[in-house]
């Protein structure tokens, strides 16, 4: 495409500004809020620019989260959030890495039956299956608890679809190099299989990791230590106790900075995520 | 020492056997080449040898012991791949010192001998690089390297030439031939090139349809092919094979097209029998006069330079070309007409009889 017509890349330049500024513009939003008094925010016409309220109100909540909502600092429930989708996250990873290099490479006795349980789970989400779910949990006891938390989200058929996927891509002469070579079956997960699937890690990783991190349904239901609380329950918690006393700028502030840390995971892993969608040469 | 024995070898797949009982015994330091048809079952016999494949009856052994049971790493052997099958996220140096570093071998020993390799195969300056950096001639001696440093007792070769272009490919046979010589190391070679059939190896096995159909020296297979396929098989353009059969002395062949040929030790014992005759394309001479002669009719002219080929069809050319297509080779440029007759002799020495039926040589 090396065509140099003006009106079509003005198009396509318009295009994507617009697209841009549809995208930025609740955030823009939210960050003006965020950086206001609480009673700016409840006068018409809402600002549009930022005020100077911005640290402010970033100490209050990081703190001493809103009084309203239970007073939960929000400091404590990203901390919550971060090790809640940490903990899904490397455990997906480490589960489906597992099952996809037993499915793919040994041999043993309903293989395949076992390998289409974990595809029929893909049409069971968390929502489907969440009573059963619960009473196991609270069976365990492991209520108002990070393993709670993050155990049940872990079982991932995607993510053992996707490294099957990427395992069977493996030549076989490598794999036989390996045996001749004397690489046993754990030596050639961690020596071969792991490295050349390290970019679909990272994809997965990111992926995973938004998933866990924007879990609401599953953390509202099982928990009901204050401690315990996530950020994405809290901002909710936050949205009902507004009905009473409005603190918009402290909830957008909240917003805000949940905002972050999957952005910055996206960043972070950026350019092995990107080969790891489009990368097919092994 | 590292003899390599196969006793009454096969392997089935269900009900499929693929290799119906290989027997032989592969000498120190010898040179064996495997040629076979696509799908006779060449690799699955190597593979059995490397240990990547079951055995499903008979007996493998090397230097005496039996190795049917032990894993390939087991089995003090190493194995070149067609695609190299290097391990991409490594470097040439960590691809040639994986296996050593699996083995424990102490750190300054894998250096050395990884070292010596690449200066074996000129590989030096690329160690630090990754496979992808590198041609396809370049990944083989890497392929080569890692499994010159494991100093094995066997070196097994699957097709390893047959993904480089021509030119590269000659080289490499060459290097190959004399990197077995100096490190006299009992080697096995899969092939189903012609000319690395007939140079690289000490002795060659005809494969057919999981059976060792000859198994000798290359000159000796191609001098006395023990029966018709392997006369067909070996040389390239294939022998002609022609039926026809001996008369009631046996003193000659009579050819079903016209035609006869004077033998000149008689061959009694088979008198009037049915029989195929082979006379490779080299060994066919033009007659002086018409009347000595087989003649044929020219179809084809192809000149290649060094030789030219020709085409005909036996008889007047009633029958058809696909009946009884004929090769003359000749060497030097010559000009034919095609669609004219030649007379051709067949020189005594240079017959192949065997018997139509059972398809094996009559002596
Ligand atoms: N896993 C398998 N299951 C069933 N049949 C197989 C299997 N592997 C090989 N075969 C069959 O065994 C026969 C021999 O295969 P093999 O790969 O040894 O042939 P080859 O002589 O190496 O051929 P090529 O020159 O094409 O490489 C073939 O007919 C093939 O279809
Ligand atoms: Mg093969």
């Amino acid at each position: 495409m090396t065509e140099h017509r003006p009106i079509l890349t003005f198009i396509a330049h318009l295009t994507l500004i617009l697209g841009i500024a549809l995208v930025a513009f609740p955030i823009w939003v939210t960050f003006v809020a965020a950086s206001h008094e609480a009673a700016r925010m409840v006068q018409v016409p809402l600002p549009l620019l930022p005020g100077d309220q911005f640290f402010v109100n970033l100490r209050e909540v990081f703190v001493n989260g809103i009084a309203g909502a239970g007073g939960i600092p929000v400091g404590l429930m990203m901390m919550n959030s971060l090790i809640v989708a940490l903990m899904i996250t490397f455990g997906k990873i480490a589960i489906s890495l597992i099952s996809a290099f037993a499915i793919v490479y040994f041999k043993f006795p309903f293989r395949m039956a076992f390998f289409w349980m974990i595809f029929i789970t893909l049409m069971l989400p968390v929502e489907v299956r969440i009573l059963p779910t619960f009473e196991v949990v609270a069976n365990l006891g492991m209520l108002n608890s990070y393993w709670g938390l993050s155990i049940p989200l872990i079982a991932s058929a995607t993510a053992t679809f996707l490294f099957r996927q990427v395992f069977l891509t493996m030549p076989d002469e490598m794999l036989e190099a390996a045996r001749v070579d004397g690489a046993g079956p754990l030596r050639f997960f961690w020596d071969i299989l792991l490295p050349l699937s390290r970019t679909n890690i990272a994809a997965l990783f990111v992926i995973m990791f938004i998933y866990g991190w924007n879990q609401y349904l599953w953390p509202l239901l099982i928990t009901t230590d204050r401690s315990m609380v996530t950020v994405v329950m809290g901002i909710k918690q936050m949205l009902e106790a507004a009905e009473q006393a409005p603190q918009w700028n402290l909830i957008m502030m909240t917003s805000l900075l949940a905002m972050l840390p999957p952005v910055a995971v996206v960043i972070a892993m950026q350019s092995l995520f990107v080969r790891g969608l489009t990368e097919t040469e092994k | 020492m590292a003899q390599v024995l196969l006793s009454n070898v096969r392997k089935s797949y269900g009900d499929v056997e693929v290799i119906k009982g290989v027997d032989w015994q592969i000498n120190d330091g010898e040179f064996v080449v495997i040629v076979g048809p696509s799908g006779c079952g060449k690799s699955t016999l190597l593979r059995m040898i490397a240990g990547l494949e079951t055995i499903s009856g008979g007996e493998i052994s090397i230097k005496g012991t039996v190795v049917n049971k032990l894993e390939p790493s087991e089995r003090d052997i190493a194995m070149v791949f067609q695609n190299y099958a290097l391990y991409p996220h490594m470097s040439v140096y960590q691809n040639m010192a994986y296996g050593l570093k699996i083995k424990k071998i102490p750190k300054e020993e894998i250096e050395e001998r990884v070292q010596k390799a690449a200066e074996i195969l000129e590989i030096e300056d690329y160690l630090e690089r990754s496979p992808r950096q590198l041609s396809g001639g370049q990944r083989q001696r890497v392929a080569m390297g890692r499994a010159i440093v494991r100093q094995p007792a066997v070196f097994l070769f699957d097709e390893p030439l047959s993904n480089l272009d021509a030119k590269l490919r000659v080289q490499m046979r060459l290097e190959i031939k004399k990197l077995q010589e100096n490190l006299g190391i009992t080697s096995v070679y899969v092939t189903h090139d012609q000319v690395e059939a007939m140079t690289l190896g000490h002795r060659l096995a005809v494969l057919n349809e999981g059976v060792v159909e000859q198994l000798g020296t290359p000159i000796e297979i191609y001098e006395k092919p023990q029966t018709v396929f392997v006369a067909g098989f070996i040389g390239s353009p294939s022998m002609n094979l022609i039926n026809g059969k001996l008369d009631d002395e046996g003193n000659s062949i009579v050819l079903p097209e016209g035609g006869t040929v004077k033998l000149s030790k008689g061959k009694k014992q088979y008198k009037g029998q049915e029989i195929t005759l082979g006379i490779r394309p080299e060994h066919v001479t033009l007659a002086k006069g018409k009347e000595n002669g087989i003649e044929v009719k020219i179809s084809v002219v192809e000149q290649l330079g060094a030789d030219t080929l020709v085409h005909c069809t036996l008889g007047k050319g009633e029958t058809k070309i696909s009946d009884t297509g004929f090769v003359v080779r000749l060497s030097g440029i010559k000009t034919f007409e095609e669609g004219s007759f030649m007379s051709l002799n067949f020189a005594d020495k240079h017959l192949h009889m065997f018997d139509a039926k059972t398809g094996k040589r009559i002596e």
